[in-house]
């Protein structure tokens, strides 16, 4: 008599897919899939069924044409004969420019409201309150048209500086020049000037690699006497006199580099109906740049606020236990361990603050998306791959951001378990 | 000997004497809170001259402002006349003679209740989430609102809103049926397959049919009317409620262990996180009509809304991401411990502890998102900062009007933004549980 | 359509493909089995497209955009006015959101080629000019190197501006703004030393000032604009359509029928070009698939050319442009419309 035994059976059931928590996931994950590729599909076929309805195809060959129209703020070289492609780098250096800059004077501002709203003094905390309240709640839109109103009407045109008793004069011994178009100030000029370096797609102002070169040379140089002194001291308890050799390497390389090109200063004078000669920073810049910074710094403030506020009282209560002053158990004690909190939403504001620097146009300020998603757009009518480009420039930008910052934040996480 | 002196014992205690004056009252206050250091003694100064000298400066042009006149022109005469030559002054006329168009935009006029009741319901439809004081009964309602919000904005025949919600008493019923039959995954399926497809073939000719049986209608508006403060409304509050749902299944995505799902979460995630919400407007409006079969044509308001809805849906996952990553584990493996599976967990232990947690984030969330509903001003909407300004400035009337409309705007929005925002720290103080 | 509007939305979208308007399909069907034209205009531009206090648009454009719809559907209220800014103009007409684009477009080369548009006739001719400060004491714009110009963004008017200055060889800084507004606020201001637009333009936001004697427009025009409505390339009947109709408020100022006397002029008038335009004679009507009373309808919308010029830009209106290039070819002007026959 057989002995009837319970195999397990053998063979696969389809229904298992379902059933079977072994085969789930990867059911799941197959029906997911294809249910994305066919949707990604559908939309690629639409799209070439619209073309070719249009009679159009997807063509980026409009980026090597002649642009035709003139920037008022160029950081490489451009004029209306260059390229659309050459207009798109000039938007995008401007867009990096003023998200940077906005970047750090946020961060400035953020950690200095964010922590002036915890202060005593009754007077400021209420202003750092009415502040981030006022700036958070209202359109950002309307700030940088705010900003940007407020400067044009209450700055004098540089026409006001004209004549024997001028409206308006200029400050700083007569170098410095507010107006409502730019602010002029002095800069340096290269008499020997390297010019550029063209590899390719890629431009280098000579002058400008010469002189980083020469401050990262130094500082480094620095960092290097320094150690060598600091062994020589350990090992023999006697520190050699440095002083003058910091200061040496520090300066020493930079000023070689500025004598090297004929630096000089050039001030500003009033000539024909503007400024000419030196830097004019253009207000439409400083206005979205304080319009930016402003608004993302009260975001700042509270999250540096939640920071510090995240930080145990028995840690400050410990600090002060040490005998520290409350400004050194701040920066010692609270700030760095608030850090940690403050971080990751710190990025998001930093993305939050380039993204919204493409409202640039309002003010006339010619960012990535005032010439590629503009100006070029408009005169080509390519609005697909001028769009399709936009994103991915934006895409591209934020990546590095948020890339950046989160290698620095796992740098400064806390190692737990 | 006998002591003829009584010791001194004292009878009565002298009243304490009052505190020097520097240690009292508002003299003490400002010592301690204004000028307890020379740098608080900057700082106060410097607070205090900013105050005078902005109030100084704005608050006569406010104060001379003209509130009946019928042209920027008119306001300026008057102002002349009453204050003398080259005194300018705030023209409030402009505000009194176009209020209803910068919270109604061009929605008729004899219509105004629909707008206004459709926003009280919503009040009322959204109290029950943020309160918890309100019978959940009331959560029904909310339920129900989205269709009936619908209705009463964009008018119609009744019967297409109650259809549509029709279709989710279809899935229900769907999945009872099938369950039995066929256990619970199908039934799930089911659930979602039933309403799509009641949605796409049955719900139009049934409500069309209902229609010709019971017409119950009430007057189209169409979106092309839709402006100001209704249009902002609109957008913001329908982006966050059909992008809540899509961002819960974003986060489960983000958190999944699947690679395939987790990847595609992400995916989606970063890449609308990482590109302006302008470049996503602009595609709504350029673009979109090339992704969709030749001849899809739908307006422009529900195609802004669908971005609008992906845009918020990623900001959305990331606040559930956190609400979910700030549940202890203990939570998760209690779940287990109970024997319920992944679904059964999320809806039962997960999700109403994550949710409640995130919902000072979501509405962090909905205030920007309100506020990015100027942005549509670029794809030709007529939004209530710039929209309606601009068109407002067009008219031969008030050419030339600067800061009026933008002060009266952006008085709204920051009322508007103002309250959600402390209704967002009311709840945080109320959701910490720790103490210190 | 509300039907459709949300059930989309519910649906994700998806699938909805071929219920709306099917491409191949002729624009007038369309129109005609919709009952309403969707003509594209400025989303505010003072005496050319405006909304009044109860959303009502009008203007000089919009009175194209009437003056159509009662030509093919025999009312001028049915019209749906879709506010385009100039960077979705062109794709708004392309994508059949709108059937006319009437929003003071520039005919150029390139739009009426590449971007697959077709201009059908100018409404307006205009030219790109200079606004100053008097005191500046500039009296040309040759004098302007070197200076600070607002110009407004989006538009034909930046590439002008470069060409003018190339030529001439002149440098200048450029201040780019999105709105009129914001050009005006920059110009009065003195932000800039001078504000360039279209002389239309120029002469509206001048006529709005507190003080508009203390500016001038200098005489340098430094290019031709065109301005016209236009219609998706490929679709040649409705270009017609729209084409004449404009002719025919052109046409009617040359012959003096005005929306008061058009009435009278349809039973009484002994000219045979008069007769045909009105449909009462010859069939015209017919040949472009409309009423015989189609060109009637268009003028009794707002009125013919003439009186259209006068209420909304004309120089009894605020804005007081003259007729100037815009005055019949009998007057001196270059508007001259092709016989009717």
């Amino acid at each position: 008599m057989a002995v009837v035994t319970d195999e397990p059976k053998a063979g696969f059931r389809l229904g298992m897919l379902i059933y079977d928590t072994r085969y789930r996931s990867i059911t799941i994950q197959i029906v997911v899939l294809i249910l994305v590729m066919a949707g990604v599909a559908w939309l690629v076929d639409n799209l070439l069924r619209n073309l070719a309805v249009l009679g159009r195809g997807i063509d980026f060959s409009f980026l090597g044409n002649r642009s035709g129209y003139d920037i008022n703020q160029t950081l490489v070289e451009y004029t209306n004969d260059s390229t659309h492609a050459r207009a798109t780098l000039v938007g995008l250096l401007n867009t990096l420019l003023v998200a940077f800059l906005g970047c750090v004077a946020a961060t400035v501002v953020g950690v200095l409201a964010g922590v002036m709203r915890l202060s005593k003094n009754w007077v400021i905390a209420r202003l750092m309150t009415v502040y981030v309240e006022v700036f958070r709640n209202i359109p950002l839109l309307l700030w940088i048209l705010i900003i940007f109103a407020v400067f044009t009407e209450a700055l004098p045109a540089p026409n006001a500086f004209r004549g024997e008793n001028p409206a308006a004069s200029m400050v700083l011994f007569d170098t410095v020049a507010f107006t409502n178009r730019y602010t002029a100030i002095p800069w340096l000029i290269f008499d020997n000037s390297m010019g550029w370096l063209t590899l390719g797609p890629v431009y280098l102002n000579i002058d400008l690699v010469l002189i980083v070169t020469a401050v990262v040379g130094g500082v480094f140089a620095n960092r290097a006497i320094l150690r060598r002194a600091k062994r020589i001291q350990e090992a023999t308890g006697e520190r050699p006199t440095t002083w003058w050799q910091p200061i040496l390497a520090l300066f020493g390389p930079i000023i070689a580099v500025f004598l090297f090109l004929g630096t000089h200063v050039d001030a500003p004078t009033l000539q024909g109906f503007n400024f000419t000669g030196g830097l004019q920073v253009s207000n439409s810049l400083v206005a979205l740049w304080l319009a930016l910074t402003l608004y993302t710094a009260a975001f700042i403030a509270e999250i540096v606020r939640a920071g510090i506020n995240a930080v145990s009282r028995g840690q400050s209560e410990a600090a002060f236990a040490l005998g520290l002053r409350p400004g050194r158990t701040m920066s010692l004690v609270i700030l760095p361990q608030a850090l940690r909190v403050i971080i990751p939403p710190l990025i998001s504001q930093y993305l939050n603050l380039t993204k919204n620097s493409s409202l640039a146009i309002a003010v006339g300020y010619m960012d990535l998306r005032g010439t590629l998603g503009g100006i070029t757009l408009n005169q080509t009518g390519r609005g697909l791959e001028a769009m399709m480009l936009l994103m991915l420039i934006y895409l591209v930008i934020s990546l590095i951001i948020s890339g950046t910052m989160n290698i620095y934040n796992n740098s400064v996480r806390l190692k737990e378990r | 000997m006998k002591a003829t002196s009584d010791p001194f014992v004292r009878r009565e205690m002298l009243a304490p004497a009052a505190p020097p004056i520097t240690e009292a009252g508002a003299v003490k206050w400002m010592r301690e809170n204004l000028f307890s250091s020379p740098l608080n003694v900057i700082l106060t100064v410097l607070g205090i001259g900013a105050v005078v000298y902005l109030v100084s400066h704005i608050a006569p042009w406010m104060l001379r402002g003209v509130w009946n006149a019928g042209s920027l022109s008119e306001c300026r005469q008057i102002i002349e006349a009453r204050y003398g030559e080259g005194v300018t002054g705030a023209c409030w006329a402009l505000i009194r003679e176009r209020w209803p168009q910068y919270l109604f935009g061009f929605y008729p006029s004899e219509l105004y209740w629909r707008p206004v009741l459709a926003f009280v319901l919503m009040l009322v439809a959204i109290a029950p989430v943020l309160f918890d004081a309100l019978p959940r009964k009331m959560l029904w309602f909310a339920l129900v609102y989205p269709a009936l919000g619908f209705w009463l904005l964009w008018g119609g025949s009744v019967w297409v809103p109650v259809m549509a919600l029709a279709g989710f008493g279809v899935g229900y019923v769907a999945a009872k049926v099938v369950q039995p039959l066929a256990g619970t995954i199908l039934a799930s399926i089911a659930a979602v397959l039933a309403p799509v497809l009641w949605w796409l073939f049955a719900a139009g000719p049934v409500a069309a049919a209902l229609e010709s049986l019971i017409p119950i209608a009430l007057q189209e508006v169409r979106s092309r009317e839709f402006g100001g403060f209704i249009l902002a409304f609109t957008i913001g509050f329908t982006g966050i409620a059909f992008s809540l749902p899509l961002g819960v299944l974003l986060a489960l995505g983000r958190q999944s262990d699947m690679f395939i799902v987790n990847k595609l979460s992400v995916g989606f995630i970063e890449f609308i996180r990482g590109v302006p919400l302008i470049t996503l407007l602009f595609t709504a409006s350029l673009l979109l009509n090339y992704f969709l079969p030749p001849g899809t044509d739908f307006d422009i308001i529900l195609r802004v809304i669908i971005m609008v809805v992906l845009f918020a849906a990623a900001y959305i996952a990331e606040v559930v991401r956190g609400g979910l990553a700030a549940l202890p584990r203990g939570q998760y493996e209690a779940a287990d411990a109970l024997g319920l599976d992944y679904f059964k967990a999320q809806r039962l232990i997960i999700m109403p502890q994550a949710l409640k947690i995130s919902i000072p984030g979501i509405v962090s969330t909905f205030i920007g998102l309100f506020k990015d509903t100027t942005l549509v001003v670029f794809v030709g909407l007529l939004d209530p900062l710039k929209g309606i300004t601009d068109a407002v400035r067009a008219s031969t009337d008030w050419k030339g009007v600067y800061w009026e409309p933008y002060i009266f705007v952006g008085a709204i929005f920051f009322i508007i933004c103002f309250s959600m925002s402390r209704y967002s720290m009311y709840l945080e103080n109320k959701l910490k549980t720790d103490h210190r | 359509m509300k039907q459709s509007v949300f059930l989309g939305t519910l649906a994700a979208t998806a699938l909805i493909a071929g219920g709306a308007l099917a491409q191949g399909t002729s624009t007038l069907d369309t129109v005609k089995a919709r009952g309403e034209l969707n003509c594209g205009v400025n989303t505010g531009l003072v005496g050319f497209a405006a909304p009044d206090a109860n959303g009502n648009w009008q203007g000089f454009d919009v009175a194209i955009c009437k003056a159509v719809a009662a030509a093919v559907l025999g009312d001028a209220s049915k019209v749906v006015y879709i506010p385009t800014t100039s960077s979705d103009r062109f794709e708004q007409l392309t994508s059949g959101k709108i059937d006319l684009l009437s929003r003071n477009t520039t005919w150029t080369f390139s739009r009426d080629t590449d971007l697959r548009i077709d201009f059908v006739g100018v409404n307006y001719y205009d030219g790109q000019g200079f606004m100053v400060r008097k005191d500046l004491g500039v009296s040309s714009a040759k004098e302007l190197n070197g200076a600070t110009i607002c110009i407004q963004t989006g538009t034909t008017t930046e590439l002008n501006l470069a060409d003018y200055f190339k030529a001439n060889n002149m440098a200048y800084t450029a201040v780019p703004i999105e709105t009129n507004a914001e050009g005006e606020q920059q110009y009065l201001a003195g932000a800039c030393d001078a504000y360039t637009t279209d002389a239309s333009g120029l002469a509206a936001t001048r006529a709005a000032f507190a003080d508009p004697e203390n500016h001038i427009i200098l005489p340098e025009i430094v290019s031709k604009e065109p301005l016209g409505p236009s219609v998706r390339h490929g679709d040649n009947a409705w270009g017609d359509i729209v084409r004449w109709t404009l002719n025919a408020l052109i046409a009617a100022e040359e012959y003096g029928i005005t929306s008061t006397n058009i009435d009278e002029l349809e039973t009484s008038s002994q000219n045979p070009e008069v007769q045909r335009l009105l449909g009462t004679s010859g069939e015209l009507g017919k040949m472009i698939g409309l009423e015989p009373n189609w060109a009637m309808n268009a003028i009794k919308a707002g009125g013919n050319y003439g009186e259209i010029f006068a209420a909304t830009i004309g120089e009894s209106t605020p804005i007081g442009l003259a007729r100037g290039l815009n005055a019949q070819w009998t007057q001196g002007g270059l508007l001259y419309a092709p016989p009717f026959r």
